[in-house]
């Protein structure tokens, strides 16, 4: 898969995502950050739910090296599955995992 | 001393481990002599996966795909059926059910995937087995059989729930031994065949993906991607279905051939410190000892490693995998040698087949395998099918025996794979789709 960098301004500060919009460095993330991207995705603010989620995903990532699927996210993260679909109708692991700057989970091989 | 060695599970990878163990401590000796090796399984039927998917066509049946596990193992293996309690790693120590207890010196994690068929809403509900089938277990393939030969037409749905499974392109050969199948019977023109995956294509490999995109295309194969199982539910009168998605997307079926999610053996689960959220173990890619503990290693489809879980890669595990087992007693650092090989048959229909061959850092290209001259790679060929076909009895005969097999071996080939672009004009992005 060919990726190209490009460089986007947000919460004030220039940070470079590839063209899925997934961050190149998760270390330059803020939760303003994440506020801002989830405005752009149509949701009016993130809720305490949207942040457990978030914040666990980036505590998996650091820990693990990869975002957890949706399915380990459901297991483990204290929100069901379909109650993460609610809360990121995107698609939760994708569209958590960018919202929460880190890359795109490798659940598929 | 002697050493003791445990290997949970007789499947493809336990049993080429413990036959290639035993060649090695025969032949060669050990500073350790003697081993003792001790396979485990619950029950002594060996299913030969790749032909389950045959069974539904009647291309294959029952009798031809399982044999007796102890019958694969060495005479001078111990084989003990029973089911695992759990492992406990700080003790070393293997406890069955049955009250045995086994002590280990090396314990290899081979016990595979299961079908993890609770873990979707309603598909072992009404219709399961009648309209809503899988052909992952040999029951499942067989029921199948019978429904497709009583399909008059409707819409067929092929869906896969979530990765990781085992044999990710099986449900697109699914599809395309459909379409022949339909069309030997005359009826093509009355069934409409789908094929949903969560992948977003048809696979998760660019370059494969594409082609085998254009395949599905080709032969009149409808793709949904995205597509997340979250129920099946069966319509009133019972006579179909559709499955719904998280999304909130339908897909409305007369059959549904369903690929559920795959987890390891319950038992990890229950053995603290062995296993992940999805109860597999995780394991060095390169070396295939177990992070939880270095006289533990694991590999096939029970692992993590970002590798397909294929018989292929199990094959080619074993051999970076025995070596290094045979290092660890030897006190020697451990090779980093297994590479992500992959080798897969996909059987396209009509006496055809593709070969994808790939590893970590490679994805599958066109060109030929194992070199410049041979078999056609990522391209529907006779040839193909053939070798797919002939691989039965490689693998009864000589792989799980611990056999090497001519040119086909632990490192992938690059002889023969054609570049797509320059690789400076590329970045990698890790193994995700």
């Amino acid at each position: 898969m060919t990726t190209t960098l490009t460089t986007t301004t947000l919460a004030g500060v220039a940070v470079q995502v590839n063209e899925e919009g997934f961050f190149e460095d998760p270390k330059v993330w803020t939760p303003a950050m994440a506020e801002e991207m989830a405005k752009a995705d149509g949701l009016d603010a993130l809720n305490e739910q949207h942040w457990t989620v978030l914040n666990f995903m980036r505590k998996e990532f650091f820990e693990k090296g990869t975002g957890p699927t949706v399915r380990v996210l459901g297991k483990t993260s204290g929100v069901s599955v379909k109650d993460l679909y609610l809360l990121f109708p995107k698609g939760p692991a994708k569209m958590a995992a960018r919202l929460a700057g880190i890359p795109k989970p490798k659940g598929c091989i | 001393m002697t050493k003791r060695i445990v290997i949970l599970g007789g499947g493809t990878g336990g049993t080429l481990t413990a036959n290639r163990l035993h060649r090695h401590f025969r032949h060669h000796g050990s500073q350790h002599q003697p081993v003792e090796i001790t396979v485990v399984d619950q029950d002594d039927h060996h299913v030969y996966q790749p032909g389950l998917l045959f069974v539904p066509f009647g291309l294959a049946n029952h009798s031809e795909i399982v044999r007796p596990r102890q019958a694969q193992l060495h005479r001078d293996i111990e084989f003990v059926q029973d089911l695992i309690d759990h492992v406990d790693i700080h003790a070393d120590t293997v406890y069955l059910q049955g009250g045995r207890e086994l002590p280990y010196d090396v314990l290899v994690v081979a016990t595979g995937a299961i079908l993890a068929f609770d873990e979707t809403e309603g598909l072992t509900g009404p219709g399961w087995n009648e309209k809503v089938f899988t052909f992952y277990d040999v029951a499942g393939a067989t029921g199948l059989a019978a429904a497709l030969d009583n399909f008059e037409g409707g819409k067929l749905v092929v869906n896969v729930v979530d990765m990781p499974i085992k044999c990710p392109v099986a449900p697109l050969e699914f599809c395309f031994l459909a379409d022949w199948y339909f069309t030997d019977r005359g009826i093509r023109d009355k069934v409409e065949i789908s094929y949903a995956t969560p992948l977003d294509g048809a696979f998760t490999k660019p370059v494969a993906s594409a082609a085998l995109a254009s395949l599905l295309e080709e032969k009149g194969i409808h793709l949904v991607t995205e597509f997340n199982t979250g129920e099946v539910a069966m319509n009133d009168d019972g006579a179909g279905g559709k499955l719904i998605g998280y999304d909130g997307r339908e897909v409305p079926f007369d059959l549904a051939v369903v690929v559920p999610m795959h987890s390891g053996a319950d038992y990890v689960g229950r053995s603290e410190g062995l296993g992940d959220d999805l109860n597999f173990v995780p394991t060095d890619k390169r070396t295939l000892q177990a992070t939880a503990k270095s006289n533990i290693f694991s590999l096939g489809d029970a692992t993590n490693v970002p590798a397909s879980k294929a018989g292929s890669v199990t094959h080619f595990e074993g051999e970076v995998l025995v070596d290094n087992i045979i290092r660890f007693l030897d006190h020697e650092e451990l090779d980093s040698a297994y590479d992500g090989h992959a080798n897969c048959f996909i059987e396209t229909g009509f006496g055809k087949a593709l070969l994808i061959d790939f590893n970590y850092d490679t994805e599958p290209l066109p060109g030929h395998f194992p070199a410049a001259v041979g078999m056609p790679l990522l391209k529907e060929s006779r040839m193909n099918h053939l070798g797919k076909l002939m691989f039965q009895w490689v693998y009864w005969h000589a792989l799980l025996q611990g056999r090497d097999i001519p040119g086909i071996g632990a490192d992938m080939p690059s002889r023969g794979k054609e570049q797509p672009t320059p690789p400076s004009t590329r970045t990698t992005q890790g193994a995700s789709a």
